[in-house]
């Protein structure tokens, strides 16, 4: 589903160089739960964009569904990310004043589908993620972790290849953000669902089946965990 | 995707600030309802010189004193010039071939009384072909006859608005009125001709030019003891002779007046067509003038879009980070911000027609003049409205278009 060798992303800040991605190669099956880790400034973010197709790496190549990203255009990534990418942000990012039904469609109009499709499918999405019964609501009326579960079924709505989380429950209650990392893992496991969750916390970390530790832009670890915490369980540090 | 889903975002996006989309929108719905409202008062303005010198027939010929301002040459050294009774006497003398009628006529305003109405009223001393040359009709009693000018008999003929100002709704026709104290005898009333572009050719009385010569006007209708007349109208047969008349007319009065080849003329032939042409370019140039100053204010309408679509754009940057994130290519979001200055100009275009309609409509209802609104005017104003939405969104679209999306996604 992704290969990856030797990605390197190179950020010019005025007179310096800064690498924030140094030669991370790696590879990731359809159907696996992933952990990126890694503290803040380690490069998770520069590696996550470059995955989510948000930006191009310097040097490397990266192979997504047997396709080649690294050349692409701007159009192009683009059409990929709409594709094949699902994204949950930590801010969950939905637009306001727009009812959890239209952000839901919203890759779906830029993708060109039909208005019946569209809200056939934002309608079953957002069934998946157990909230057929708040589609009229606009983001202020939805709780955090509602809320969230809108941007999952955004994310979920094009049927990505990848559905590529950042810290997907920063932002929420230790009750709430189990109720999504449940939400994860029934994706995973009931769907065959690809996911990447991108965080700095080992214990969100630790619900997934590998963990990638990155620091200063290079992989220093790749580990199967072999028993991932299931959500609901409670806390337990390192 | 679809026109319609961008169009939908950009209404969405508009009503979200309604008071800021509004205030935006009066730049140019000020801007464009000046240019429509000017532009149909010139055009109205047009129309009615137009319309009042064409009344007076085409074929006439007026010659008038005063320097023809031509160039360089016409310096400030000028001195009164006149025309005279002498030169009228000359050109009815000499001129026959493919002339109709020649009319002198001096004017001046006087008081005029009948019981306790009292009006100053331009007072004009003519002969009988007047009301022919000037195609006035009569609409009780006669004209000036020959008769009059030959007995100098104090008899008038009063225009249709000074008859009612007189006499109210009663027959002015035997009736006697004073001028400066002389003593008229009404013999006849016009027909009105409507109000022309400068002055209502309504208000006036007619009285025979040689009455006025010796019992009214005095010795201001008179220089080095030579009678002075303010114009000499002459009715030209065909269309086709008006060349050769007006140049037999400035040879003849050259002559007269003793001006040498070298001189300028002290005297003016024009025609109406020149007369039209005149005033037309002169009511153009204002109108050009009038709406480029519009056009301007329209410019300023297009700079407060930009820099309200600029601000919108840096406040909106996560949001547009996002759409970039589920698919949304560069062309799309530059299509929605375009969109939004595109509807923000059209509707304050078409806002602004109908008010401009409205002001032109004023301007008619208050009885100046009739604005005349043409769908060139609208057409303009409204291509104008458009052209500055598009002109004035591309640079803020860009600028979100190239905003990079994980960038965008980061900002705070």
């Amino acid at each position: 589903m992704i290969q990856t060798d030797n990605l390197t992303k190179i950020y010019q800040m005025g007179e310096s160089e800064v690498r924030a991605l140094d030669g991370a190669s790696f590879t990731i099956e359809k159907g696996e739960m992933v952990a990126i880790m890694g503290p803040s400034g380690s490069g998770k973010s520069t590696l996550m964009s470059i995955i989510g197709c948000l930006d191009v790496p310097t040097s490397g190549s990266y192979v997504l569904d047997d396709v080649s990203v690294e050349n692409m255009d701007e159009t192009k990534l683009a059409e990929t990310r709409g594709r094949k990418i699902g994204f949950v942000f930590q801010q969950f990012n939905l637009l306001a004043r727009t009812s959890a039904l239209e952000n839901v469609m919203l890759p779906l109009t830029y993708a060109g589908f039909s208005g019946k499709e569209r809200h056939d499918r934002a309608m079953k999405a957002l069934e998946r993620v157990g909230l057929s019964d708040r589609t009229d609501h606009a983001p202020s009326e939805l709780s955090g972790g509602q809320q969230q579960r809108v941007a999952i079924a955004r994310a979920l709505v094009n049927e990505p290849a990848i559905l590529l989380a950042d810290e997907p429950t920063g932002a929420l209650d230790s009750k709430t953000g189990v109720e999504i990392m449940e939400l994860f893992q029934s994706l995973y496991s009931d769907h065959g669902q690809t996911v990447i969750l991108v965080t700095h916390d080992s214990y969100v970390a630790r619900h997934t089946n590998r963990i990638i530790k990155l620091s200063d832009g290079r992989i220093v670890s790749d580990e199967v965990n072999k028993n991932p915490i299931k959500a609901g369980t409670p806390r337990v540090e390192e | 995707m679809l026109f319609s889903e961008n169009f939908k975002i950009a209404i969405r996006a508009l009503r979200a600030n309604k008071l800021r989309s509004v205030l935006t929108m009066l730049g140019i719905v000020i801007g464009v309802a000046t240019v429509v409202a000017l532009l149909s008062i010139g055009k109205g303005a047009t129309a009615s010189i137009t319309s009042s010198i064409q009344s007076n027939g085409s074929n006439l010929l007026t010659v008038s004193p005063g320097r023809q301002q031509t160039g360089p040459g016409a310096n400030g050294s000028q001195q009164a010039s006149y025309l005279y009774y002498s030169d009228y006497q000359l050109l009815q003398r000499s001129l026959l071939k493919d002339v109709a009628a020649i009319v002198p006529s001096y004017q001046s305003a006087y008081l005029v009384n009948y019981g306790d109405e009292s009006f100053s009223v331009k007072v004009t001393g003519v002969t009988k072909d007047y009301q022919e040359t000037n195609s006035y009709d009569v609409a009780a009693g006669r004209f000036i006859s020959d008769g009059d000018n030959k007995s100098e008999s104090r008899v008038a003929v009063l225009g249709s608005q000074t008859a009612q100002d007189l006499f109210g709704g009663l027959n002015p026709v035997g009736k006697t009125i004073s001028v400066k104290g002389v003593k008229f005898e009404v013999v006849g009333v016009l027909a009105s001709k409507g109000s022309s572009g400068f002055g209502s050719s309504d208000d006036a009385v007619f009285i025979p030019l040689e009455t006025g010569y010796n019992k009214l006007f005095g010795s201001t209708a008179t220089y080095n003891d030579k009678k002075i007349v303010n114009s000499i109208s002459v009715s030209v047969s065909t269309t086709e002779a008006m060349d050769t008349v007006s140049a037999q007319i400035e040879f003849l009065i050259r002559r007269a007046h003793k001006l040498t080849s070298s001189d300028e003329l002290d005297f003016n032939v024009l025609s109406q067509s020149d007369l039209l042409s005149t005033l037309t370019s002169v009511t153009q140039t204002l109108t050009v003038f009038l709406g480029a100053i519009a056009g301007i204010s329209l410019l300023v309408g297009g700079i407060g879009i930009m820099n309200i679509m600029l601000v919108s754009v840096t406040e909106r940057t996560k949001e547009i980070g996002l759409r970039k994130a589920v698919g949304a290519t560069k062309n799309q979001i530059l299509t929605q911000f375009l969109i939004e200055t595109v509807t923000l100009s059209l509707v304050g275009g078409i806002i602004g027609i109908l008010f401009g309609i409205g002001m032109a409509a004023l301007v008619t209802l208050s009885g100046a003049l009739t604005a005349v609104i043409t769908a060139d005017s609208i057409l303009l104003a409204f291509t104008f409205a458009l052209a500055i939405g598009v002109f004035f969104g591309l640079y803020p679209a860009f600028r979100a278009a190239n905003l990079h999306p994980m960038e965008a996604l980061r900002y705070e």
